[in-house]
This record gives C-alpha cells, sequence and structure tokens, in this order.
C-alpha cells in the first residue's frame, strides 16, 4: 500500500513540507474545533459529569451487566462460526459438485440467503421458533440470532472455501487422481484441508462481521449480548452517552484485535508459501460489509 | 436438497444450544402454588425503575418485586429462595403456558384476551395512562393539551402512543425507541415533549430525576394489573388475592408505593379492590 | 401459504420498500462522496489528514451499525442538537429519523467504499502516477486527473458488492423507528402469527428482487469498465 502511496506524490522539498505542515495544521485545528464543540454540547446536556461516567468504574456494572453482555456477544458469534464452517464446507463441495442435481440447489441456497438482510431472517427465526417449538424462551433469542447467523454465514463461507479450493494448484488434483482417490476422498483429504488453512485469514475475518452482526439481535428479538445492556445501564444511571461510549470502545477493541489477527495470520499464510502465491483474503468487499 | 440443508442447518443449532442451555431446564410440577411450594420462579421486568429494576449489585428494586416478594412470603417461601426472571411484554402468556415462571408481576393488564391463556389474581394496582413531562413545562396539562407539533414518545410498537393519537390529537408526532429509559432521555435532552405510558411507569422514572420531571396526573384510561399465573390453578389465585388483599390491608402496599415511586411526587392512588 | 395479509390496506409493503430504496440510494451516493474524501485522505502527502482517515476507518468499520445509528439519534440528535429536518414541520419526527438513517449508513459504508477505492488506487501501474508527476502535476491533480478515474473503474465489482451489502444494511434503521421493510416485517409476523411463513417469503422475495439485478447488472457493468491492460 505505502508504496502506491509514496508514487502519487514526490518526495516532498522544502516548499512542499512547508504546505503539509500548513494543511495539517488547519486540518488539525478544525479536529480540534470539532471536538471541542461536541465536548461543550455533551457538557451543557450534563453528560460529562462524574456521576454518569462513575459507575463503569465499580465492579458491579461490569459483573452484572458488561461482561454478561460481552459473554453473550462472543457466544453467538462463536456459536455462529462453528456451526457455519462445516455448513459452508458442505455447501461450497456441492456447488462444485460434477453433478448438476447437487450443484443447482446448494447455488439456490447460497445466493438466496446472501440475498436477504440478516435482520430479516432474524425476525423470521424469532418468530418461527416462538410459534412452533418448545425452546424456552430465554434461549430463544439466542437461538434465532445463530440460527440467522449460520443461515446467511454459511453462504458466505461457502463462497469463501469455494475460491479457496480453486485457488490451489491443479496439480494438487492431478496428484490426487494419480494415485486413485476418488472424488471424495481427493475433497475430503486433499482439497478441503488446503482450503482451509488457506482462507484462515478470510474466516477470521468473517468472525468480525459476524460479531458485529451479533448486535442486530437487540433490535427485534431481544438477546441480551452487548448493546443490548446499554438498556438495563441507562435504566439504572440515565447515562446514554457514557454508556454508548464505552460498549462501542468494547466493539472497535475486539474487532480491533481480530482484524489484527487476520492480517497476522494472512502474512504468515503468504511467507509459508513462498512468497509470491496470492492468497485471496476477501473474495470481495461485500464480505466485510455486513451491519 | 435446499430443504435437507436448512433441515440440518436448523437441527444443528437446535441440538447445540439445547445442550448448552440444559442446565437451566426446571421440571414443571402441576402442582398449586398453595400446596407450599420451596422455590418460586417470578417473571417481573429488568429495566423498569420504580417497578422492577436490575440494579448494578445483582439485586431487583421496585413496587412489582416488593409484590412479588410480598407473595412468595405469604405462599411460604423464603426471599432467598425466589428466581427472578425477565418477562418481556410480548412473551408473559407465553412464559406461564410452559411453566417458565410460577407467576408474573410486571405491569401486566388484566386483559379478556389474555384470560383466555392464563389467570389474573389481583388486581393490586390500577394505572392510568399519563404524560411526562419536563417540570419546567406549563403548556402541556393533559392529553387534550397536545397540539399540532408536539413531539410525544412511546416505545416501538407499544398501544399507549396510538391510542394518544386516535383519541385525542391525529397531528401529535410520534418518536418510537426500543425502551422507556431511551424516551426519558430524549424528554430530558429536549429532543421530545412528552412521553406516555402508564402513571405508575411514568412515576418511576420522575422519582429517578425528581424535580426534572413530572408526571401530568390527568390519567385516562384504567389499567387493572394483575398477577399472572397458570389458567387452571385456582386454589393458587386464591392464595395470591388473599397474600394481595392482606398486603393493601397491612399498610405494606402503601408503604411500598411511597418507597418505590413517591419521591417523584406521585399521587399514591386509592386502594384497588381485588375482584378477580 | 397463506397470502391474505396482501390485501390488509393496513399494511404498506411497497411503501416500506420504497423507504428501503431511497434509503439505499440516498446512503450511497453520500457513501461514495465522502468515501472516496476518505480515500483521497489517506494516500495523502498530509500525515495528520492520514491519520485521521485511518482512524476514521478502524473506528466506525469495527462498531456494529445498529450502535452507529442507534448513536445518531440518541447521541447525535438529542445531546449534540443535530436536526436535520425543520423542527416546525408536521412530520419533523419522521424526516429527521429518516435523514440520520442515511447519515449513519454514511458514516459506517464510507469506510467500505474507501478501502475498495483505495485498493483500486494499488491496481493503477505506477507508471501512470510517475508519468503524470514527470509532465508536473500536483498531488490533487495526479489523483483526480490520472489515479482515481482508472482506480474506480477497477472497483466496480467491490462497489457493486458494498452496494448490495448497503441495500440490506437499510433494515437495521428500524433500529430507530424508520418505518423501512424490516420494521412492517416486524408488525406483521406479530399481528399476522398465521401467515409466518407467506409474510417471510414476501420480503425475501422483496430483498431478492432488490439485489440480485444490481448485482447482475454491475457485473456487466465491471466488465465493460475494466481498464484492458
Amino acid at each position: 500500500m505505502s508504496s502506491a502511496a509514496t508514487v502519487l506524490y514526490d518526495h516532498p522539498g522544502p516548499k512542499a513540507k512547508a504546505r503539509n505542515l500548513i494543511f495539517s495544521i488547519i486540518f488539525g485545528v478544525l479536529l480540534v474545533l470539532l471536538v471541542l464543540w461536541v465536548l461543550d454540547k455533551l457538557n451543557s446536556k450534563g453528560e460529562l459529569t462524574a456521576k454518569k461516567w462513575e459507575p463503569f468504574t465499580t465492579s458491579n456494572v461490569w459483573s452484572n451487566f458488561l461482561l454478561p453482555g460481552l459473554g453473550a456477544t462472543i457466544k453467538a458469534a462463536v456459536l455462529s462460526v462453528i456451526i457455519a464452517l462445516p455448513i459452508g464446507a458442505i455447501l461450497a463441495v456441492g456447488r462444485l459438485s460434477d453433478h448438476r442435481w447437487v450443484r443447482w440447489p446448494a447455488a439456490v441456497v447460497v445466493e438466496f440467503f446472501r440475498a436477504i438482510p440478516v435482520l430479516i431472517l432474524m425476525v423470521f427465526a424469532g418468530e418461527f421458533y416462538f410459534q412452533y417449538t418448545d425452546v424456552p424462551s430465554e434461549s430463544r433469542p439466542l437461538f434465532a440470532v445463530v440460527t440467522a447467523l449460520v443461515l446467511y454465514n454459511a453462504s458466505v463461507l461457502a463462497e469463501i472455501f469455494r475460491a479457496g479450493i480453486r485457488s490451489l494448484p491443479h496439480g494438487q488434483t492431478e496428484a490426487a487422481q494419480a494415485i486413485g482417490l476418488r472424488k471424495t476422498q481427493m475433497m475430503v483429504l486433499i482439497l478441503l484441508p488446503q482450503a482451509l488453512t488457506a482462507m484462515l485469514p478470510a474466516i477470521v475475518s468473517q468472525l468480525v462481521v459476524v460479531l458485529k452482526d451479533t448486535a442486530l439481535g437487540s433490535i427485534f428479538v431481544g438477546y441480551a449480548e452487548l448493546l443490548r445492556q446499554a438498556n438495563n445501564l441507562t435504566a439504572n444511571f440515565s447515562n446514554s452517552v457514557a454508556t454508548y461510549t464505552v460498549i462501542a470502545v468494547l466493539y472497535i477493541s475486539m474487532n480491533f484485535i481480530l482484524s489484527m489477527l487476520a492480517s497476522w495470520l494472512e502474512k504468515l499464510m503468504r511467507n509459508r508459501r513462498g512468497g509470491g502465491k496470492h492468497v485471496p483474503r476477501a473474495l470481495d468487499p461485500e464480505l466485510e460489509v455486513r451491519a | 436438497m435446499k430443504l435437507r440443508k436448512s433441515a440440518i442447518a436448523l437441527l444443528s443449532v437446535v441440538l447445540l444450544a439445547q445442550t448448552l442451555s440444559a442446565c437451566g431446564k426446571k421440571d414443571s410440577k402441576g402442582n398449586s402454588l398453595a400446596d407450599k411450594p420451596n422455590k418460586l420462579t417470578v417473571g417481573i421486568k429488568f429495566d423498569q425503575p420504580g417497578l422492577g429494576l436490575k440494579a448494578p449489585d445483582g439485586t431487583f428494586k421496585g413496587f412489582d418485586v416488593d409484590v412479588a416478594k410480598y407473595i412468595a412470603k405469604e405462599l411460604g417461601v423464603k426471599e432467598g429462595d425466589i428466581t427472578f426472571k425477565e418477562s418481556k411484554s410480548a412473551e408473559r402468556e407465553n412464559l406461564i403456558e410452559k411453566g417458565e415462571v410460577d407467576y408474573i408481576v410486571a405491569t401486566y393488564s388484566i386483559t379478556d384476551v389474555r384470560k383466555e391463556k392464563v389467570a389474573f389474581a389481583g388486581p393490586y394496582f390500577v394505572a392510568h395512562q399519563d404524560l411526562l413531562v419536563k417540570s419546567s413545562n406549563t403548556k402541556i396539562t393533559g392529553p387534550e393539551s397536545l397540539t399540532g407539533n408536539m413531539k410525544l414518545c412511546s416505545v416501538k410498537g407499544s398501544t399507549p402512543a396510538q391510542k394518544i393519537k386516535d383519541k385525542y390529537s391525529k397531528a401529535v408526532q410520534l418518536q418510537e425507541y426500543g425502551t422507556y429509559s431511551d424516551c426519558v432521555d430524549a424528554l430530558l435532552s429536549g429532543a421530545v415533549d412528552a412521553v406516555t405510558t402508564d402513571d405508575v411507569i411514568l412515576a418511576g422514572y420522575a422519582a429517578q430525576h425528581p424535580g426534572d420531571l413530572k408526571v401530568i396526573g390527568k390519567g385516562f384510561s384504567d389499567e387493572h394489573y394483575g398477577v399472572g399465573l397458570k389458567k387452571t390453578d385456582t386454589k393458587g389465585k386464591t392464595a395470591i388475592n388473599a397474600a394481595i388483599t392482606k398486603m393493601i390491608g397491612d399498610g405494606s402496599w402503601e408503604a411500598a408505593l411511597q418507597k418505590n415511586v413517591g419521591p417523584s411526587g406521585y399521587k399514591i392512588p386509592a386502594k384497588p379492590a381485588v375482584t378477580e | 401459504m397463506n397470502f391474505d395479509f396482501l390485501s390488509n390496506p393496513d399494511y404498506d409493503i411497497l411503501g416500506a420498500f420504497w423507504v428501503t430504496v431511497q434509503l439505499t440510494l440516498l446512503a450511497a451516493a453520500g457513501s461514495m462522496i465522502w468515501g472516496t474524501i476518505l480515500a483521497a485522505m489517506r494516500v495523502s502527502p498530509v500525515p495528520l489528514m492520514r491519520g485521521f482517515g485511518t482512524a476514521y476507518v478502524n473506528i466506525f468499520r469495527n462498531t456494529p451499525l445498529t450502535l452507529i445509528l442507534i448513536a445518531m439519534s440518541v447521541v447525535l440528535s438529542n445531546k449534540l442538537g443535530l436536526v436535520l429536518a425543520s423542527k416546525s414541520s408536521p412530520t419533523f419526527i419522521k424526516d429527521n429519523n429518516f435523514r440520520l438513517a442515511v447519515l449513519g449508513l454514511v458514516i459506517y459504508t464510507s469506510t467500505f467504499v474507501c478501502e475498495s477505492i483505495r485498493s483500486g488506487i494499488n491496481t493503477v501501474p505506477a507508471g501512470q502516477a510517475e508519468a503524470a508527476r514527470a509532465i508536473g502535476l500536483r498531488f490533487s491533480q495526479v489523483l483526480w486527473i490520472v489515479i482515481l478515474p482508472q482506480a474506480l473503474r477497477s472497483v466496480v465489482a467491490p462497489l457493486a458488492s458494498v452496494l448490495i451489502a448497503l441495500t440490506k444494511n437499510t433494515t437495521v434503521a428500524s433500529a430507530i423507528g424508520v418505518a423501512e421493510a424490516s420494521l412492517l416485517m416486524s408488525t406483521m409476523v406479530e399481528n399476522e402469527s398465521d401467515a409466518l411463513l407467506g409474510v417471510f417469503s414476501i420480503f425475501a422475495l422483496g430483498f431478492v428482487v432488490l439485489t440480485l439485478p444490481t448485482g447482475l447488472l454491475l457485473g456487466w457493468v465491471a466488465n465493460k469498465a475494466t481498464v484492458k491492460r
């Protein structure tokens, strides 16, 4: 990246340096003014008083509200990915099948669930479990969230796997055929394991998407995840600004760490594979552009 | 194929999550609440100050909580043996029918539609739909004074705000949030002019912000709050009715109200007659 | 399946999807503009702007959209007093919420537009920028006249995916009460509990109709637009 950035402009001479400095100062002053205006406004609404922020320094608030919420968020995200992975692999293999009657239905499932908003799936799943199953009320929101996330992410992961399998050198298939493996054996023993490793960074990136998507559970199905805890906090302390700030910081740090992990894995893969080999991280930004 | 995959997907979710929550299940006993239970699971609200609120220390506070505890005491259950469970408005009948809670005390209005599914004891309180405004507001004196450009707040999919729109002023604008806390927050920062729902719920918020907010006190429509329980448990219903009557009679009822919503300046209403 | 609800005048399904379409188009236009500016900041010679661009993208890309939209209403509008409609308008709340939702979607989606464009800039051969600099163009000229036009043509496909994701993401606007498709659906599944599958298929179909042609059309455009090298 940095190479493309620097190729866009000459190495700054004294004049350019001065100009950049001036731009920096103007831009910096504008930013500082914006921040000051925000703080002033918040202060005038009494949102910056110690009373509204103090709760977050007490262990009770963490142990009874924030940590359980964080736990619920992580639980839903991890469950979703763990369940979606094998289904995604099956769908991917299905889409690569030699038989049309396998290929087509798999393609329809994948395209259908990728075209529908997760929130719509969640509303449907929540009501479905409510009407047709005996799932107890306290786990129903979790079921709804996980079901919706699994349906969507299995489809996305299927596409990730498909790309992963396709990115493998053709020699792998040929060698597998040469030693007499059947198609299923070739897929399970040779191609899928390699695709899985190659796509590991993409899968970790997808975890970021899933983690963010769990927050959709707070809108209609009432899953007690991190964002939903805002209700309990503001009901007790009427400190909406402080509450949403703290919750945002928690989400951002979690996702930032995961993104870092994905980049690190990507670098690791590239080195292991002898440099030049291109490892597709995300097929398209849509994989990352999710609520 | 498509169906089978979706079925597998659903099934695996069901199986996995069920193993996870297996420990949370409780055996449903067909006994009556009047038969000296050892333990009770009671449904309350978790996010309603003054009525049912989960405090940061993990305890529960509010008028509904006090009523629930009093009933438990009368049924012979120690306070430590009560498990409180969040019961969201839309799920209350379902919780009772499936035996996940023994009874519900959660601003639960007695209606004929609900009576088809559950039984009610009480009422232990008669609430009226009302308006919460800033203390400094002199323009809004009742639902009739809501005019064209007033902004009213209520929660998504709730009936109170719609009622005002239909009955009093069509021109009033409606802001819908997920919770009343967000509404009160918007009221305090001046983004809306009034919040509407039952007066005692509003009083709970007013009590949190003494001096800043007031309940208008010109309630309309009667909401009889009852204690919801299994439809078949007639003996239990009689026992809870007796407990409520005793609570109203011995002064605990008034004391509980005074403690939880009194600081708002809200006038404690007349004692209800137990009629269910 | 039961489709009786289609004739119920209380449910304006087409109207709800029209709101979805409006949210999508307005937010797409806004995200495109703001995303391009962010990308320009991230490759600019001014260190503070680069830092701001990087921080902005990392913060908002990692925040759930639901949280961003709720903050639009609860913090930006209620606390900071940012109103996007006339306070005296009889439809103030509706308009304000709608515009706040568009703004929130722009804030979130622009990070993905920015990253796509930045990767597009990477695909433009270094010789292009070198040639532009050699004839004495300034950074802004190099970027706007030479690099961006080529970069944008190579990112039509990823931007199409961003647009599809945005279309689906508009459902989150229901969190602040914007009357788009998912809000209507949630009301309908509660009221028409015996028609759950019917309601779901209608709304699913609506989104398939909105997203599939977008994908196909822009896929075709992407093929046409790619700079042949």
